[in-house]
C-alpha cells in the first residue's frame, strides 16, 4: 500500500516537473545566448497570467491561453531592443541589476494597474475534475498542461536542432564571433530567442491562472524556483533543464509523502547537493565565452 | 573593467532573487499638532493581498474622522507601512514610536508579526491596536496590558464552525484530516482544533503542516486522498487558502470541506464555482444592518469593490479608538487602557455591542459561520456568502464562545 502511494507522488511530481519547465526553459535559454540572468522572468510569467485572465472573460478559455503568449512575446522584442542588448557584452552584474530592477518596476506596476487584490480565476467547468488509471490519480487539468508542455517542448527541441535558425543560435551560443566571421548578424536571433523565453513564461502563466492564486508577486514567487531549476540542470543544457524540472517535482513530492513540514526546503537542499557534487549542475555543459 | 565570472554572479543571483521581500512604504503625513498614529500591516508576501484591503479601511476611517473634525479638535496622522515580516515590524513599529512620535499602533494580520509589535508596545508603554491577528496565545501567554486584540481568536472561530458542524452530525465518529499552515497562528489553530474533535469525539486521523509559500498542494492533496478522511479541515492562511481552494475544486475532490480559518479576501480571490464547504467569519458586507449598510456604500463608492473584513476591522477599530480618545479627552496610553478596561461598549456594525475584556484585552463580539452561495444564486462576484445565524444565539452570553481564563490563561504585568 506504501508503495503505490509513494508511487503517485513519484508520478505527481513528474507532471508538476512540467508546471517548472515552462519558466526554467526560457529562463535557461537567455542565459545560454545572451549571457544575462533575466531576473525579469517572473515578471512575464505575472503579465502572461494577468493578461490572460483579462481575456478569458471576453475571449474564453483556449484563444486567451494562446493570445497571452503572443503578447507578452510582443512586450519580449521591447524588452530585448531597448534594455536586454545593452547588456550582453557588458559586466554580467548589470544585467542582473536592471533585470532584478525590471521585476520590481513590473510588480509594482502590476499592483497599480490590477490592483493589489488577487484576480479571481475560474476553469471551464469541463477541465476540472480527476482522472483515475489503476490506482493513480491526475488531475484532468494538469494531465492537459503537461500535453501541452510536451508539446512546446517537442517544438523547441525540432527549432533548435533541425533548423537553419536553431543551428546559428547555437552556434552563438558556442562561439558568437565565428558567426559574426561568417558574415551572420546575432542581433535579430537574440530577438527571436528573447520572444520565445518570455512567451514560453506568459504560457506558464495563463495556464496556471486557474490553478494558482493571480497576485502581483506570483513573479517573484516562481523566478526562484525556476532558477534554482536550472542552476541544478546546468546552464545551456536543453535536456539538463527537463531533467532537473523532473527531479524538484519528484524530490518535493516524495518529501512532503515523509516529512509534509519540508517539502519547499527539500528543493534548495537538492541544489545544495547537486553544485557540491557537480558544480555546473547535472548536465552543464562548458560553454566557452563564460569561463 | 573586469568581467566577474559569470557563474559567481549566477550564485549571486540566487542569493538576490531569495530577497525580494522588500516592501515599499506608503507614507501619509499632516499637520505638526496631529495625533499621529503607526499603522502597520504586510502588503507583501502571503498575506498581502487582504493587507492592502487592511489599509484601504483604515484610511477610509482617517479620512472620515478628520473630515469631522478630528479627535479631540486634532486631525489623525496616519503613518502606514508594510510590516514585510516580524523582524521588520518590530523595527519599523519601534522607529514610529521614537522617531515619528506616534501615539500608538495599530494594525497587522501576521500573528507572528503582531507578537513582535506587542513587544514593542510593552517596552514602550504605548497602546498597540492588534486588528487582524487571531492566534489564541497571543491573548493567552503572550499577553500583555498595552495590547488590545480586536479580531476574533482562533478558539472562536473553531467554535463558530464547530457548532454548526455538531448541529449536522458532522463530528462524533468522523475521520477527520488537516491541513495547517506552519507558523505560529496555523499551530495555534490546530491546537484549538484539537481540543474541539477531543472534546466532541471527532477522529483526526492526518495532520499537515504547510509551510506559507507553497502554491501547488497537490502533493498533500494526493495524501488526503490516500488517508480516504470523512471531512478535511483547513487551518491555512491568506494565499495558502486561494491555492488550497482552487486545487481542491480542481482535483475535482468530494470530501466536505470545513475550515477554521477564512479572509472574504481570499475567498474572493478563489474565483465563483470553486469554494464549497463550512467556514467562519467576522464580518461580511451583505451584514443587514444601517451602520453596516452605510459603510459597504461609501466603501464601493470609493473603491469600486466591497470591503473586506480586514477592511471592516480596521475601520472600526480605528472608529472605536478615536470614540475613546474623545470620550477621555486624551491620546495618553495609560489614560486609554483605564477606559477600555471599563469594558466600555462600542459599536460594531453588528445585532450586539462590543467590548474589551478586562483581563485579557479580548473585543468579544459575534461570529457567524457561512456556507458558499450556490454560482447562480450570486447576484455579483462579492456575493459569495450564505452567512449562518450569529454566535453566540442571541439569548446566550456573548463570551461563552471564547476561551476562558483556565483555557487560555493570561497573566498582565502592570
Amino acid at each position: 500500500m506504501q508503495i503505490e502511494f509513494l508511487l503517485e507522488q513519484v508520478v505527481n511530481g513528474l507532471v508538476l516537473g512540467g508546471y517548472y519547465l515552462l519558466i526554467a526553459l526560457g529562463l535557461s535559454l537567455i542565459f545560454s545566448v545572451g549571457g544575462i540572468v533575466n531576473l525579469a522572468h517572473g515578471a512575464f510569467y505575472a503579465i502572461g497570467a494577468y493578461i490572460a485572465v483579462q481575456l478569458f472573460d471576453y475571449i474564453g478559455f483556449a484563444p486567451a491561453v494562446i493570445a497571452s503568449p503572443v503578447a507578452v512575446a510582443l512586450l519580449g522584442i521591447l524588452f530585448e531592443r531597448c534594455l536586454l542588448r545593452r547588456f550582453y557584452t557588458a559586466d554580467p552584474i548589470l544585467g542582473l541589476l536592471v533585470t532584478f530592477g525590471l521585476a520590481m518596476i513590473a510588480e509594482q506596476a502590476i499592483r497599480m494597474i490590477w490592483g493589489a487584490a488577487p484576480l479571481a480565476t475560474t476553469m471551464p467547468q469541463s477541465l476540472k475534475g480527476a482522472v483515475i488509471v489503476g490506482d493513480f490519480l491526475f488531475s484532468r487539468y494538469r494531465l492537459l498542461l503537461l500535453a501541452i508542455v510536451a508539446g512546446v517542448l517537442a517544438a523547441l527541441w525540432l527549432l533548435l536542432q533541425k533548423t537553419a535558425f536553431g543551428r546559428v543560435v547555437r552556434a552563438g551560443v558556442q562561439n558568437p564571433d565565428m558567426v559574426a566571421a561568417l558574415g551572420i548578424r546575432l542581433q535579430p536571433y537574440m530577438t527571436a530567442v528573447v520572444m520565445l523565453g518570455v512567451g514560453m513564461a506568459a504560457l506558464g502563466g495563463a495556464l496556471f491562472a486557474p490553478i494558482t492564486i493571480v497576485h502581483p508577486a506570483m513573479g517573484s514567487e516562481i523566478i526562484i524556483v525556476a532558477f534554482v531549476v536550472v542552476v541544478i540542470g546546468g546552464l545551456g543544457s536543453f535536456w539538463g533543464v527537463v531533467l532537473a524540472a523532473m527531479l524538484v517535482g519528484v524530490v518535493r513530492g516524495v518529501t512532503i509523502h515523509f516529512v509534509p513540514a519540508a517539502g519547499e526546503a527539500s528543493i534548495y537542499v537538492l541544489m545544495f547537493v547537486v553544485l557540491l557534487l557537480r558544480p555546473r549542475g547535472l548536465l552543464g555543459e562548458r560553454i566557452e565565452k563564460f569561463e | 573593467m573586469t568581467h566577474s565570472n559569470r557563474r559567481q554572479v549566477l550564485k549571486g543571483g540566487a542569493a538576490l532573487a531569495g530577497t525580494v521581500a522588500l516592501g515599499f512604504p506608503a507614507i501619509v503625513r499632516a499637520q505638526a499638532e496631529a495625533i499621529k498614529i503607526g499603522h502597520l500591516t504586510p502588503l507583501t508576501g502571503f498575506l498581502g493581498a487582504i493587507g492592502a484591503y487592511a489599509q484601504l479601511g483604515v484610511k477610509l476611517a482617517a479620512e472620515e474622522i478628520n473630515a469631522s473634525g478630528g479627535v479631540v479638535g486634532r486631525p489623525i496622522d496616519l503613518i502606514s507601512e508594510d510590516s514585510v515580516n516580524p523582524a521588520a515590524a518590530a523595527t519599523k513599529a519601534q522607529r514610529m514610536l521614537e522617531q515619528d512620535k506616534a501615539a500608538l499602533l495599530l494594525g497587522e494580520i501576521n500573528s507572528a508579526s503582531a507578537l513582535a509589535i506587542m513587544q514593542v508596545a510593552e517596552r514602550n508603554k504605548k497602546v498597540f491596536f492588534s486588528t487582524g491577528a487571531r492566534s489564541d496565545a497571543l491573548r493567552g501567554k503572550n499577553c500583555n496590558r498595552y495590547t488590545f486584540h480586536c479580531d476574533i481568536p482562533n478558539t472562536v472561530m473553531v467554535n463558530a464552525v464547530g457548532t454548526a458542524l455538531l448541529m449536522q452530525n458532522m463530528v462524533k465518529g468522523k475521520k477527520f484530516v488537516t491541513l495547517t499552515a506552519d507558523y505560529i497562528f496555523g499551530h495555534d489553530l490546530l491546537k484549538a482544533a484539537k481540543a474541539f474533535f477531543a472534546a466532541h469525539d471527532g477522529n483526526l486521523i492526518g495532520d499537515e503542516l504547510i509551510a506559507t509559500d507553497v502554491t501547488d498542494f497537490s502533493p498533500y492533496l494526493l495524501k488526503v486522498r490516500q488517508s480516504k478522511p470523512d471531512v478535511v479541515c483547513v487551518n491555512l492562511a491568506g494565499n495558502q487558502v486561494t491555492n488550497l481552494v482552487k486545487q481542491y475544486a480542481e482535483f475535482g475532490f468530494t470530501y466536505p470541506l470545513v475550515g477554521f480559518n477564512l479572509n472574504t479576501g481570499d475567498a474572493w480571490a478563489a474565483g465563483p464555482g470553486n469554494l464549497s464547504g463550512l467556514w467562519p467569519t467576522v464580518w461580511y458586507h451583505t451584514l443587514d444592518n444601517a451602520a453596516s449598510r452605510a459603510f459597504v456604500a461609501t466603501f464601493i463608492k470609493k473603491h469600486g469593490k466591497p470591503p473586506e473584513n480586514h477592511a471592516w476591522i480596521e475601520y472600526i477599530s480605528l472608529k472605536l479608538l478615536a470614540q475613546a480618545m474623545n470620550e477621555t479627552k486624551s491620546t495618553d496610553s495609560e489614560t486609554l487602557i483605564a477606559h477600555f478596561e471599563k469594558q466600555t461598549q462600542f459599536d460594531l456594525m453588528k445585532a450586539r455591542k462590543g467590548y474589551f475584556r478586562t483581563w485579557d484585552h479580548q473585543l468579544v463580539q459575534e461570529a457567524y459561520p457561512f456556507t458558499v452561495k450556490p454560482k447562480n444564486q450570486m447576484k455579483d462576484q462579492w456575493d459569495l456568502l450564505e452567512l449562518g445565524p450569529a454566535v453566540p444565539a442571541a439569548d446566550v452570553a456573548l463570551e461563552t464562545i471564547y476561551p476562558g481564563k483556565e483555557q487560555n490563561p493570561c497573566t498582565m504585568k502592570s
